[in-house]
């Protein structure tokens, strides 16, 4: 990713406490807009929190975050909230069909034009599916169809939170092949994952959070080949264990 | 007969446009004295019809408050009685339903991009169960009441005699076999009415 690309996600100083715990931590950091960011970390490092925030779910405690040049406020306006969707680690699914899962998110945006959900399905091979109801899949079938239901309004910004975690390797396969076609289309996205591999296969830059800090971000092939910090190093190096 | 559907009926869905609204509202946010609403909604679901009556006709009668709209010993002041005794049935039932929808799931449908009206609506669909089990408690509640309506209908024959007022005159004045054949239709009427209540709950599922 080239560093000319304009930065969607600018966070500076941000904090983010729940009662006296401070779970994030974040000095500065910057998403460029069509970068796929790789987020890892061991279990409660504040992975998920980050996401959250980016969301506009929460207000960070302290500090700012900008999206395209402008600081988001709170609580975060309709048009700016729409701009991004998240899939979350444990997705769930409304009590209806696989397709008017994956229709929700065009019905709240009062798009109720089928066509563009076909291919979506066919894509993370859920066609036979669809009129399936979607609280009876397979764990690895509800991660897709939360995949299909994110990418079918057509986010400016994808937040995945374990988007391959109960897949089997065909799937994530799968998984992986539509987060390149995101990609492909100038998608910003943040992938949080436990995988490193998974990161390394997918993400421009990578960023290592340990107990809300970041410990080292860079681009990928470096992150991975030579990262700076010791205790990247002992992560990666599987001897960090929480 | 058919004044016992019509009261009991109009009482349900004022109950119904009213609590459902405000029992999703409790339930789903968060306010100063949310606690003490809730307590009330509870306390609410046990409140003796006969008191229901009672207030309905102090404030009905000529020299209450309301008493110049001429309703006591009418329909009107029945179906006032009984949308009172079913809207804290409504209410804490729908609170309860829509509480019961995992939070995460508004969370989700807020990420989707949905509004606050959106994700309100999402979550009542999600707890159609729930709001299905309020109305038809609700309902079980009102056309089985005799209290309230005695009180401020008066049991005036072709005007205000419900069937579960005429039971009470039958078996007064010994005529025990019209009492359990009128007890009979009632419950045939509520079974009817509660086909209907669930049929349309299975078209929305």
């Amino acid at each position: 990713m080239s560093a000319a690309h304009p930065p969607a996600f600018e966070l500076a100083d941000v904090r983010h406490r729940y009662g006296p715990r401070t779970v994030l931590s974040i000095s500065r950091l910057s998403i460029r807009r069509g970068e796929t960011l790789g987020v890892i970390g061991p279990s409660g490092a504040g992975k998920s929190t980050l996401l959250r925030l980016l969301q506009g779910l929460e207000r960070p405690s302290e500090g700012t975050i900008k999206l395209d040049g402008a600081s988001v406020p709170y609580p975060i306006p309709l048009s700016l909230a729409r701009r991004i969707t998240t899939v979350f680690q444990r997705p769930l699914m409304l009590d209806r069909s696989v397709r008017d899962n994956v229709l929700f998110g065009l019905w709240v945006r009062g798009r109720k034009d089928r066509a563009p959900i076909g291919p979506l399905l066919e894509r993370l091979g859920l066609s036979h599916l669809a009129s399936a109801q979607a609280r009876q899949l397979s764990g690895g079938e509800i991660q897709r169809v939360a995949l299909a239901r994110a990418m079918a309004i057509e986010p400016d910004v994808l937040l995945l939170d374990e988007p391959a975690a109960n897949l089997d390797p065909a799937n994530v396969e799968r998984v992986e092949a539509f987060i390149r076609d995101a990609q492909a289309h100038g998608t910003t996205i943040v992938l949080v994952t436990h995988n490193t591999h998974e990161a390394r296969r997918l993400a421009d830059s990578t960023l290592l959070l340990m107990e809300g800090a970041v410990v080292e971000t860079g681009p990928t092939a470096a992150f991975f080949e030579s990262p700076a910090e010791a205790r990247t190093r002992a992560f990666l190096g599987g001897e960090l264990v929480y | 007969m058919s004044l016992t559907f019509q009261v009991t009926g109009l009482a349900l869905l004022i109950a119904t446009a009213l609590g459902v609204p405000v029992g999703a509202l409790v339930g789903l946010t968060r306010f100063p004295g949310r606690g003490l609403v809730t307590l009330v909604l509870y306390t609410g679901m046990g409140l003796p019809p006969v008191v229901v009556g009672l207030v309905v006709y102090m404030m009905l009668s000529r020299s209450g408050p309301f008493g110049s709209m001429d309703w006591l010993f009418t329909p009107s002041a029945m179906v006032v009685a009984q949308s009172i005794i079913a809207f804290p049935l409504v209410a804490a039932l729908t609170m309860t339903a829509v509480e019961g929808v995992d939070p995460d799931l508004r969370q989700q449908v807020r990420a989707m991009g949905a509004t606050r009206w959106q994700t309100g609506w999402t979550v009542l669909r999600e707890a159609r169960i729930g709001l299905t089990a309020a109305i038809v408690a609700a309902f079980g509640g009102i056309i089985s009441e005799v209290g309230a309506v005695m009180l401020v209908g008066g049991n005036i024959e072709g005007q205000t005699r419900v069937l579960t007022t005429a039971i009470v005159l039958s078996t007064r004045q010994g005529e025990f076999a019209l009492a359990m054949a009128l007890g009979i239709v009632l419950l045939l009427l509520a079974l009817g009415a509660n086909a209907v209540l669930l049929q349309l709950h299975g078209r929305v599922r």
